[in-house]
């Protein structure tokens, strides 16, 4: 049985090995380490080779026999994808950025070993004023505030003595210990934290209707299916961080009377899957998941379920149909799952980033928690900013920032000296927000009010090069994807709306389509059984309301203001034509004309669009507009 | 394409399957992960796989079927070799994605979903699979390529005709 002392034991024997990097207590403990390399193991960097590049450090340092000196640690996201894969090295926290394999042997050989600053590979913001920054005074994250991600980046997320280092599992404690269940609940719902995948529902409220339901047996889910595309904040959670979620989840146990709990996660994520089955055998070692939890007599147990790639699994009702082993179809609400859920017992859903905050609310109080953000709206919502804009990545910032911080200054503004358009959140149920509404302060309400949705967190930057007609259309063509087919209004509705859009993308719509698709979204928003299809409707009408002309241009003048829509886009020939003649032998329409050395012009009426004339010019004359 | 089950080729997995059942039978809701466990084996589910599994679990086969059809994951087809995945996530839609998508459907004659006759290479189009700093992005099996334009794309296919 593990004890709050244990905790405390393994605390400060942990110290030594992460006080390089770690925020406090640097003073006064002693390192094991002179130097710490800490590597971006997430997704993305891992896309780009960073297992790699792990590997290479390790053999390198063997090699220098300076293994016992420097620490290679892998952790989550750092955040900062456009830059990755990022080192980071400690004491110092130098701020090293896309890093390839050949690079290691330089920053072994300059910083581990010489103790210099390899400035050619350091982030290309690292410098100001001939001084060297430190990672946490890089713009990107100066206005940000970590909470669900406190870790992410910081810790060994397979190592669960350096979260509790981090006062992991001591909130665990503290509730099983300090407060009744009923404490529990109420301090949830002082803190005002809301549900973040999206609804915004108060999760104290949830966590108490669920408590007060009767049943002999209650279940605490985590909703891991993260399916918006451009979302990825719940996997980097897990990949990052998975102990906090699982102290959460055993919080959450406690507070509504449940034993036993599912994480249902995408199978689609091997990374977050893998990370998060090793702390919770790690944890069940440890007895922090198990029976007699702190020798208190509360009992947790809990298990991984595989998702198989369905969007609508989201939806609580169609996850818990799934983790039964049923197609993920969402059924009528009430009754809700908190009452009837899995197997029909009381159920709590919450999804990744609500529980991650759950374990800092207990430890550090409601009180603390509503200092970040906004009174309706406390604390922090991550963020998954992509698209065209230059910081590609994930940030966390405290509610109430508004759009325009976001974009320009933890975003660092759109590349290529392009002009914004939009930013569209809330994935396929969301809605764009203009220039004109960009001050505005991010929270729940204020995004509903402007006809989009916080949603799981997805923010995709559109530029003037972005069509939004097809934007709506690529987010219906996902919808229709992804609809389960249970009822008809979602089913044949929204497959009828991509048809139009479809239409109108290939130039051949008429002025009563936008009418028409104005008729069904609103239909189909008011009768579709599931949030999937009561929101699929909002990119359509988001995009109408604020783009109507580019709609129209594209149904009267049959043209695409963006030069996105290919059957809309004519092919050109420009002055740089050195008429070499190449076009015109590959144009398989034989609709290119002109004399050697002369300039080429292509006959619109009778070229086929195949592109074959662009891949031949050797000089890039040709071009689409 | 139609694509035949080799039994005797399949002898051990299907061992390795009954096997797997075994573990499960007496789980709530094991139909999923079982499934999940056999198209590891055998790369897809076939209808002679899914009999084993409704005759195991003593789960009817419409069932079986409609829960295989119902998840994008699960293929009754087999997979290529190579597998070609391609985000369709909105930040490698906006970065040109579906020029990618074209591009390889073109060039190996295959439909998203779709595996080529040799077996050789599938194309599936994936959902965001979280490497946005990348986009747009394509893997083939394990490997991840970035930042990606269609005139990339021949070049990356030849290395695998040849492997």
């Amino acid at each position: 049985m593990i004890t709050l002392d244990d905790l405390k034991t393994i605390k400060s024997n942990t110290l030594s090995r992460i006080c390089l990097r770690s925020r406090e207590d640097k003073a006064n403990v002693e390192s094991l380490y002179t130097k710490q390399v800490l590597l971006c193991r997430g997704t993305g960097c891992t896309s780009s080779k960073s297992d790699k590049i792990e590997d290479e450090f390790i053999r390198l340092l063997k090699e220098k026999n300076i293994d016992d000196k420097v620490d290679i640690v892998k952790t989550g996201c750092f955040g900062l994808c456009e830059a990755g894969p990022i080192v980071v090295v400690y004491p110092e926290g130098t701020f090293y950025s896309h890093i390839k394999v050949e690079d290691v042997e330089t920053i072994v050989e300059e910083d581990l070993i010489k103790g210099n600053v390899v400035k050619d590979l350091l982030y290309k913001e690292s410098i100001s004023e001939d001084k060297i920054k430190a990672i946490d005074e890089v713009t990107f994250y100066k206005k940000q505030e970590r909470v669900a991600l406190r870790n992410c980046g910081l810790i060994n997320p397979e190592d669960i003595d350096e979260y509790i280092a981090y006062d992991g599992y001591v909130g665990l404690y503290k509730a099983l210990n300090e407060m009744t269940p009923e404490n529990v609940i109420e301090a949830m719902k002082d803190s005002g934290l809301r549900g973040r995948g999206g609804g915004g529902f108060p999760t104290g409220l949830k966590w108490e209707f669920t408590a007060k339901a009767i049943g002999d047996k209650k279940y605490v889910l985590c909703n891991a299916d993260e399916g918006d595309p451009g979302a990825f904040m719940d996997r980097s959670i897990l990949e990052g961080d998975p102990h906090s979620v699982i102290e959460a989840m055993a919080i959450a146990g406690y507070a509504i009377g449940a034993d036993e709990g599912y994480v249902y996660i995408r199978a689609e994520y091997p990374i977050a899957v893998q990370r998060l089955q090793v702390a919770i055998d790690q944890a069940k070692e440890k007895g922090l998941l198990g029976k007699n939890i702190f020798g208190t007599g509360f009992n947790f147990d809990m298990e991984i379920r595989l998702g198989a790639g369905a969007f609508v699994c989201g939806e609580e009702t169609a996850l818990i149909a799934s983790i039964e082993g049923q197609r993920g179809m969402p059924r009528n609400k009430p009754p809700f799952p908190a009452n009837k859920g899995l197997w029909d017992k009381p159920t709590l859903i919450n999804n990744v980033e609500t529980y991650a905050n759950v374990p800092q609310i207990i430890l550090k109080g409601s009180d603390w928690f509503k200092t970040l953000g906004t009174e309706k709206s406390p604390g922090t919502k991550v963020f998954a900013l992509g698209g065209k804009i230059n910081n590609t990545g994930l940030v966390e910032i405290p509610m109430g920032t508004t759009l325009r911080e976001v974009i320009y200054d933890v975003g660092g503004g759109i590349p290529g000296g392009r002009k914004f358009k939009a930013i569209q959140t809330g994935g396929p149920s969301g809605g764009c927000i203009t220039e004109e509404n960009i001050d505005t302060p991010i929270d729940f309400e204020s995004l509903n009010a402007l006809g989009s949705m916080m949603g799981s967190g997805g923010m995709i930057v559109m530029d003037e090069d972005t069509c939004m007609v097809d934007i709506a259309r690529f987010f219906l063509d996902f919808t229709v994807e992804e609809s389960c087919g249970k009822c008809t209004p979602c089913r044949e509705g929204t497959k009828r709306m991509l048809e139009i859009l479809e239409k109108i993308t290939d130039g051949k719509g008429e002025l009563e389509d936008i009418e028409k698709l104005e008729s069904l979204a609103e239909t189909i928003k008011l009768s579709s059984l599931c949030g999937l299809g009561q929101t699929a409707p909002n990119p359509v009408l988001s995009t109408l309301n604020y783009f109507r002309d580019e709609y129209l241009a594209h149904v009267q003048e049959k043209r695409c203001p963006a030069g996105a829509c290919q059957s809309l886009l004519q092919y050109f020939i420009t002055e740089d034509c050195i008429g070499c003649t190449k076009c015109a032998r590959n144009c398989p329409a034989s609709c290119i004309d002109g004399k050697v050395k002369q300039r080429h012009v292509i006959d619109v009426e009778k070229c086929v669009k195949c592109g074959a004339c662009v891949e031949a010019c050797p000089v890039n004359a040709v071009i689409k507009k | 394409m139609e694509f035949t089950f080799d039994w005797e080729d399949n002898k051990e997995n299907i061992k390795k399957l009954n096997g797997i059942i075994e573990d499960h039978k007496d789980k709530k809701g094991a139909l999923m992960s079982v499934l999940h466990e056999a198209q590891d084996l055998f790369g897809y589910l076939p209808i002679e796989v899914q009999r084993i599994i409704s005759e195991g679990l003593k789960v009817p086969l419409a069932e079986v079927y409609g829960v295989i059809t119902f998840y994008s994951q699960f293929t009754l087809i087999p997979r290529g070799k190579y597998q070609i995945g391609i985000c369709l996530g909105t930040a490698c839609y906006v970065r040109g994605a579906q020029e990618l998508v074209d591009k390889v459907k073109k060039d190996l004659s295959i439909e998203v979903g779709g595996t080529t006759s040799d077996r050789k290479f599938s194309l599936q189009a994936t959902r965001c699979i979280g490497a946005c700093g990348l986009a747009p992005v394509m893997s083939v099996n394990d490997e991840v390529y970035g930042r990606l334009k269609a005139e990339d794309i021949p070049e990356i296919l030849e290395k695998y005709k040849n492997m």
